[in-house]
């Protein structure tokens, strides 16, 4: 399609036909060439921008820097980055932070979505469903920069947080806090976690519930034995995204935490010019997501994706 | 209906709850932007519109828009080109490895934003290619690619093959029959896919920080930089009120044309 799309054919077929025309019709015939040209454009762009890409990156982790200048030498090897993440415990502290609120969001998001999602899937009336699908939807495709500035306003000095709290003679903590990290992000990858919960309670059929009942199984025992393992598939599905988005995020944690996560890190040192130590580091995330997703799998979450 | 009365109140008290966690911090923005006083203090002084006129004068923030929108346009290209031709691939063929070809497409939104910039970077850096809007839409089209392609396998799974068949017997040969069937019954799948691929491309920084050059800004990176400078912050009010009406127009797209195919939020 990606070759024949530029030329374009002539309405009703002519008598004496072109060449694009000769060349359609022998494509009929050979589906293998078809498939190819389909997929050659696609892959191609995969394997050399996204996965060429990695490969470089996985390679610059190794690359050495002039000691005088600090100047980046590709294809120089050296341990240098490796040596200078081990030796200096500050690396260790920020990794252990990042995964740590990594975690804490996904657990959150968790109990914050499987309320709202259920009552979603099973309780509300059609119409209703509709509204609240809408109203989740919104917050999520509002701009990502916009709802971490809402939450800057809100937290920092003389901003909503205070002004609430004031009456009750409670300090807000104000921005800097670790803390803050932790709500802001949860705030953030809520949506992504309530979507795939419902689509999976939706898929539950209501016999199940009604055969748990007629058994003798009371609300709370049908939501924990029949409920909560057949929708567990979907919450790992949208726990990839809450623990992922988190785990990369270093936009937010500067803005309301004035914290360092790993993608600070990456950051800064990708700005100052030390590649290879944010190469290095990144494998970090690289390897911990992919731990994650083989997990995931497992659980059967990619069905729920 | 098995649950108790209970349980039901119980739910409704707890999504009601979520949904004010979900929205209070959009709603106290959007009263900002109408805040007469230069400073982001609560409760505000009063209302004007004073701050729309000195957004719409700004000229940062004109050539960010420009910016983002080029960006926007071209990674949804890419996109569409690229994601439509691999769900084709994979829907109408049969082929060693067809299954794991979802879960390429999925990794560049799986690993964080953070890898795919630094790797971009690097790449970029190393063939010493120029920063700019070419670099910005590569990044974006990593991750566009599978919203297109997730838009239009899903209608592909739907759509009948006998009209198809029907082409063919008729004597159409395999580009015509693209042509004159399957790309119409795919046109509303395209216009979902490619405007949520456009909303996600205008809304990216965390890759975008990497890819960009020195000279060029984007919408959200232009929100970056004047949040941290005090004189734009009622400018920035009045960007953020005007962004979060936008995000109604990909909610109503997914919820019209695509009928919600794309199943799990935003891809």
């Amino acid at each position: 399609m990606t070759t024949a799309s530029s030329v374009s054919a002539p309405e009703t077929p002519t008598p004496q036909p072109g060449r694009l025309r000769r060349f359609a019709a022998w494509l009929h015939l050979h589906k293998r060439v078809q498939r190819n040209l389909l997929l050659g454009g696609p892959l191609t762009w995969m394997v050399v921008a996204y996965f060429g890409s990695l490969f470089i990156l996985l390679l610059g982790a190794f690359w050495d820097r002039d000691p005088f200048t600090g100047q980046v030498q590709p294809f120089a090897w050296s341990l240098d980055a490796f040596e200078s993440l081990i030796t200096n415990p500050v690396y260790l502290t920020i990794a252990v932070r990042t995964i740590t609120i990594a975690a804490a969001v996904t657990v959150t998001d968790a109990i914050l979505a499987v309320p709202i999602a259920y009552y979603m899937a099973r309780i509300a009336t059609p119409r209703v469903r509709q509204l609240m699908v809408v109203a989740v939807l919104m917050p999520l495709w509002a701009a990502y920069l916009v709802k971490v500035y809402a939450w800057r306003t809100i937290l920092q000095g003389n901003g909503f947080l205070e002004w609430a709290l004031g009456p009750f003679g409670v300090d807000a903590p104000g921005l800097g806090q670790i803390l803050n990290a932790w709500v802001v992000l949860s705030y953030l990858w809520l949506p992504y976690m309530i979507l795939p919960i419902f689509a999976g309670l939706e898929r539950i059929p209501n016999s199940l519930h009604e055969a748990s009942a007629d058994l003798g199984a009371r609300a709370g025992i049908t939501f924990r034995r029949v409920t909560l393992p057949l929708v567990f598939p979907a919450l790992v599905a949208g726990s990839i995204f809450t623990f992922s988005l988190t785990l990369g995020d270093y936009i937010t944690p500067d803005l309301v935490a004035d914290a360092k996560f790993v993608g600070n890190v990456i950051y800064d040192n990708s700005s100052l010019g030390n590649l290879p130590l944010a190469a290095a580091y990144s494998l970090l995330p690289i390897v911990v997501m992919i731990g994650y997703l083989l997990v995931a799998r497992r659980l059967g979450a990619f069905d729920s994706l | 209906m098995t649950e108790p009365r209970w349980v039901r109140i119980g739910l409704a008290v707890a999504s009601g709850g979520v949904l004010v966690f979900l929205y209070l911090p959009l709603v106290i923005l959007a009263i900002y932007a109408f805040n007469p006083s230069r400073l982001q203090a609560w409760p505000p002084t009063g209302l004007t519109l004073h701050w729309f006129a000195e957004a719409a004068a700004n000229p940062g923030l004109r050539a960010a828009i420009v910016n983002s929108l080029i960006a926007g346009a071209g990674a949804t290209g890419v996109a569409l080109v690229l994601g439509t031709a691999a769900a084709l691939a994979v829907q109408r063929f049969t082929f060693f490895g067809r299954e794991t070809i979802s879960f390429l497409f999925v990794l560049p939104i799986a690993l964080p934003g953070v890898v795919t910039g630094i790797a971009l970077r690097t790449t970029f850096q190393t063939l010493d290619v120029d920063f700019g809007l070419a670099t910005i839409i590569v990044g974006h089209a990593t991750f566009c690619i599978v919203i297109a392609y997730n838009n239009v396998i899903a209608r592909l799974r739907r759509l009948p093959r006998t009209p198809e068949e029907a082409s063919a017997d008729l004597g159409a040969d395999t580009w015509t029959t693209f042509r004159r069937i399957t790309l119409p019954a795919m046109g509303t799948a395209l216009l979902s896919g490619g405007l949520l691929a456009f909303a996600l491309s205008f809304d990216e920084i965390i890759v975008t920080n990497f890819t960009a050059g020195p000279g060029t800004q984007t919408i959200p990176m232009w929100i970056l930089a004047a949040i941290q400078r005090p004189a734009e912050v009622p400018v920035v009010n009045v960007v953020a009120f005007v962004l979060i009406l936008l995000s109604a127009i990909p909610v109503y797209l997914a919820q019209r044309i695509a009928g919600g195919a794309t199943g799990g939020g935003r891809y």
